[in-house]
């Protein structure tokens, strides 16, 4: 036995040091070399640039709080969309907490016609979830048309365009990217200005 | 529940049934040792390797041997890690400064990812540099895959080599596992996984101003060539606090796909590899089916109880699932689905937060890493945890009809089910030993997040996730304490380890008789009625012992939930 353990000495170390230098580093650093080369958008975060300033990540929430904006989910990362702080909030079905906190998002929502959809009142597993369900865009467009002065129905029609479907009919769900609806508000709200109809 | 919901779960199914023997095929030349394709490109490596190490490749090992080289290989690997996570400070690609890690919460890391658990009691984005990320954690996501495989390989020869010593030869077989497989399919996936918008750089950080001017901190890294291992070696442990979740580390619906298949694929093969190597692959596809029965179950409960949702939710006006820690482009199906690979293989990375789950749809992933995780399982610990129920099912079969029992060409005698009953009964005894200290003791009683019998469960889960080396978590719970990170590390070890030497020991127990032929008296071991006792077994032996700590968590949070009462 004693005989096994010296002769497992050797081995042990000099497997750990090659390993941790084809694995710990020659293998990252091979998948970056040719990530940033052939895919160097997607390599450093996805990010979106207007006039040369990273304004976010195409797969990373950002808070929006105005009225003239669509809303993300809410968020349990951080103090809400903390980008180093990824979090759910961990709350169980029975909890008080959840409960209070959904009461009072929904009655943030102020629309004492409709009730939100689920995931507008929900937090996501990341607190960084893009997306929001078409359905949840749909019951914020009078809110948004109204304080851009926009006709409900070119919002509609925009939320419509922007939403991303199934693959294959099949996975994944039915679901528009908040900050890109958002950009592709400003841009429309620009023409409109330009030429009002 | 929708069409789409249970498409995906169908279609899953026969993907990963379908991969079950060309990743076999592949895993059986890892395991005769032959030569592959790639061994023209990286044989040189693996010579190296050896020539360096003084270790030569054909030389068989007997059990204690093999046991102890592991066991030595497992020890050095955790202290290179314990060090790197401690002196993270003064070491290099650390561009935001990030201290080192403290002495429990090292240990604590360290056994966690030398385990294959990858529980962690941190946000890795707030915590862990990028060399910390890939020196002190990615090579264990490849070396303690190897070493479940390896030892899996070590039980397989010891049922198909007759009056032998040698099981094989440990180096040789994590060697060419990592090489001709892991290392491999990892760069291909992690590729994929870049250009699906996983980040794969050595910047750390990138400040964005958001269009309502906010200031937001995006952390970047060496994501892909993480997550691709965590998952083919069902580690789990991911570079982001919230793991598959994250949009960055599982961006789109397909990614996710690939992200549950990769998690089974090499457990579905080593069931098919097993066969291979007794002589009869129907050996292996019985276990496959009694697998999958197990698995189909667990999904479906899940998926029903998801989406039946949340009455207190329901009675605020909320319709439908339960969202509450769930991303929308997964939704209820993909989001139960993973709940449930991840945790009948040793996985335990996550794309949605247990935690919030329903009662009953938390429930299942936390009994599955009870049963033991052998539903599939992890790479190699899923087979050869299986393996010990399988001999434990014969050996009840043989009481009952008073024949000495035999499985696949060989006798199963008191020594090897008492060795398997020793690894066997570890589980429990870890897991419900030390969930009851840490519902006693004050420090214990300061971890759960959520109040009344969820509070209780999130203890449960902690310790059935460490003992059980899944690493995902009830995540509310706060264990980054000493109580919590001393407690779980040894849990951790526990049930590796006093898994794997008995283990072992049954290999070498098994090699060292003559091939008993089967005859018309013995057991078969490959039909419907070895399906079903198989099933049977699990369920009584490794299920009953956990159903009084599930009905005090789990069951009373259902009544809870649906009675209306809050916490």
């Amino acid at each position: 036995m004693l005989n096994d353990l010296k002769s497992a000495l050797r081995p042990a170390l000099v497997f750990t040091l090659m390993f941790a230098v084809l694995l710990g580093l020659a293998y990252p650093a091979a998948i970056t070399g040719t990530a940033q080369l052939l895919l160097p958008d997607q390599a450093n975060g996805s990010l979106i640039r207007q006039d040369g300033k990273v304004i976010g990540s195409r797969l990373i929430a950002q808070g929006f709080a105005g009225a003239g904006y669509f809303h993300p989910r809410p968020s349990a990362a951080g103090a809400g969309y903390e980008a180093d702080n990824s979090y759910g909030s961990n709350l169980g079905p029975a909890s008080q907490a959840l409960h209070d906190r959904v009461q009072a998002d929904i009655a943030k929502l102020r629309r004492p016609d409709a009730v939100p959809p689920a995931d507008l009142v929900t937090t996501s597993a990341s607190g960084l979830d893009p997306h929001i369900t078409p359905e949840a865009a749909m019951f914020q467009v009078e809110r948004v048309a109204g304080a851009r002065g926009v006709p409900a129905d070119r919002i509609r029609r925009l939320v419509e365009q922007q939403t991303e479907h199934r693959l294959l009919g099949f996975l994944g769900e039915e679901r528009v990217n908040v900050l890109q609806l958002n950009l592709a508000l400003d841009t429309l709200t620009r023409e409109a200005a330009k030429n009002p109809t | 529940m929708t069409i789409q919901g249970w498409a995906l779960i169908l279609a899953f199914t026969l993907l990963i049934v379908a991969l079950a023997k060309p990743m076999g095929m592949w895993l059986f030349a890892l395991y005769e040792g032959r030569r592959t394709p790639l061994h023209r490109v990286l044989s040189p490596v693996e010579r190296g390797f050896y020539k360096l190490a003084g270790v030569d490749p054909q030389a068989g090992q007997g059990w204690r041997s093999y046991a102890l080289h592991m066991l030595a290989f497992q020890l050095v690997t955790l202290l290179f890690t314990y060090a790197i996570l401690r002196l993270q400070g003064v070491l290099p690609l650390n561009p935001r400064g990030l201290a080192g890690i403290g002495a429990d919460g090292a240990f604590n890391t360290a056994i966690s990812f030398t385990t294959n658990t990858n529980w962690q009691w941190y946000s890795g984005e707030v915590a862990l540099s990028n060399f910390s990320q890939m020196l002190g954690l990615t090579i264990h996501n490849f070396l303690s895959a190897a070493t479940g495989i390896a030892v899996a390989f070590a039980l397989f020869r010891g049922f198909a080599r007759r009056e032998t010593k040698d099981i094989g030869n440990f180096w040789a077989d994590i060697t060419r596992v990592t090489l001709y497989l892991l290392l491999p399919l990892s760069c291909i996936y992690a590729l994929f996984l870049v250009a699906s918008g996983v980040p794969q750089t050595f910047a750390s950080l990138v400040d964005a101003t958001t269009l309502e001017g906010v200031k937001q901190h995006i952390v970047l890294g060496p994501v892909a060539s993480q997550e691709a291992i965590k998952m083919l070696g069902t580690n789990g442990g991911g570079f982001f606090n919230a793991n598959s979740a994250h949009p960055f580390e599982n961006p789109t619906a397909l990614t996710n796909l690939v992200q549950i298949l990769s998690i089974f694929v090499i457990g579905v093969g080593l069931t098919w590899c097993f066969g291979k190597a007794v002589g009869n692959t129907r050996q292996g596809w019985a276990i496959l089916t009694a697998m999958m029965v197990l698995f189909i179950a667990g999904v479906s409960i899940v998926y029903w109880q998801e989406a039946a949702g949340n009455p207190m939710l329901h009675q605020l006006g909320v319709a439908g699932g339960n969202m509450e820690g769930k991303e929308v482009r997964f939704g209820l199906a993909a989001s139960a689905l993973f709940s449930v690979i991840t945790t009948a293989a040793s996985c335990g990375a996550v794309n949605a937060m247990h935690d919030s789950f329903t009662a009953l749809g938390g429930m299942i992933p936390m009994f599955n890493i009870q049963l033991g995780e052998i539903v599939v399982g992890g790479v190699g610990a899923g087979i050869y945890g299986f393996l010990l129920f399988a001999l434990l099912s014969v050996f009840v079969a043989g009481l009952m009809v008073g024949r000495t029992p035999e499985y696949v060409g060989k006798k199963v005698e008191a020594r090897e089910v008492k060795l398997a009953v020793l690894a066997i009964a570890m589980l429990p005894l870890c897991i419900l030993g030390f969930s009851a200290l840490a519902s006693v003791l004050p420090q214990g009683l300061a971890g759960p997040l959520n109040k009344g019998p969820h509070g209780f469960s999130e203890i449960l889960y902690a310790f059935s996730s460490a003992a059980g080396n899944n690493g995902s978590a009830f995540a509310g719970i706060t264990s980054g304490t000493p109580f919590y990170n001393g407690l779980l590390g040894m849990a951790m070890w526990i049930g590796r380890f006093f898994v794997i030497v008995p283990v072992l020991a049954i290999a070498g127990s098994l090699a060292a008789k003559r091939h008993t032929p089967e005859t018309t008296g013995s057991f078969p071991t490959t039909g419907p009625l070895w399906v079903g006792l198989l099933i049977a077994i699990i369920l009584i032996v490794g299920g009953l012992t956990f159903l009084p700590s599930l009905a005090l968590g789990p069951v009373a949070d259902h009544l809870a939930m649906s009675g209306g009462q809050l916490f």
